[in-house]
């Protein structure tokens, strides 16, 4: 029961903001479910990834994908994901996760006041 | 220049994706508006890109022994009506509406990886 109301905060939030959904359901399997952190990222890029198929149908239908610029950023980030996932099994992320939240927060600020 | 950099963040979103279990589109789409898309074709072309980020992730976290297949499929399945919903709300939003409720995920996200970390500090 609880998988499914996860399912549908994230599926939601995945397609209106074209993210993956992880950033809704991670939190909840730490906080909801309890799930150690390796168990949760790794299981919500499972779920993402039916989540994304069903958000690139619809916009697909609507005529808003562009496949050129997919690949132009896919393809890197599909290398990046190779190591990011290494990186986690072996070593401490922290000060690494801190610099990721200061890129995203300042991200944040820049689309605000633009 | 432009597209240099979009593959240098395309990298950086697959490392977020791979460590924190997302699927790259917090970084997709803001640079996705930088190469000059709207907020809109940002987001449906993010969600495509983050098909073989995450691909990739799952491969190498499978070979870990960490990903739990029925809840993820749970989750994946109870996802797709909600998904749907969500795209549907997304073309019919403003812009600027849109691109202002982003910036607001985003730095949620960056405040819950930074709670992560410190959660999980030595």
């Amino acid at each position: 029961m609880a998988y499914i109301l996860i399912g549908l905060v994230a599926g939601f939030f995945s397609a209106l903001f074209g993210v993956g959904g992880g950033v809704v359901i991670v939190p909840l399997l730490l906080l909801a479910v309890k799930w150690d952190i390796r168990v949760a990222t790794a299981t919500s890029l499972a779920a993402i990834l039916i989540t994304a198929v069903a958000g690139v149908v619809t916009y697909v239908v609507h005529g808003q994908v562009r496949p050129t610029y997919a690949l132009l950023l896919g393809v890197p980030a599909a290398i990046g994901s190779y190591y990011g996932s290494s990186l986690q099994q072996r070593v401490n992320t922290n000060t690494l996760s801190f610099l990721f939240a200061a890129l995203l927060a300042a991200i944040g600020i820049e689309m605000l006041v633009r | 220049m432009t597209y240099l950099l979009a593959v240098v963040l395309g990298i950086v979103a697959g490392l977020l994706a791979g460590m924190f279990g997302v699927g790259g589109g917090i970084l997709f789409v803001p640079t996705l508006t930088y190469v000059g898309l709207s907020q809109l074709h940002a987001e449906a072309t993010s969600l495509l890109a983050i098909i073989p980020t995450v691909l990739v992730g799952i491969w190498r976290h499978h070979s870990y022994g960490n990903v739990r297949w029925k809840p993820a499929l749970a989750i994946g399945i109870a996802s797709i009506g909600a998904a749907v919903g969500g795209a549907q709300v997304a073309v019919s939003l403003p812009e600027s509406t849109l691109r202002r409720l982003f910036a607001v995920l985003l730095l949620l996200t960056a405040a819950q990886i930074a709670w992560r970390a410190w959660r999980s500090r030595p």
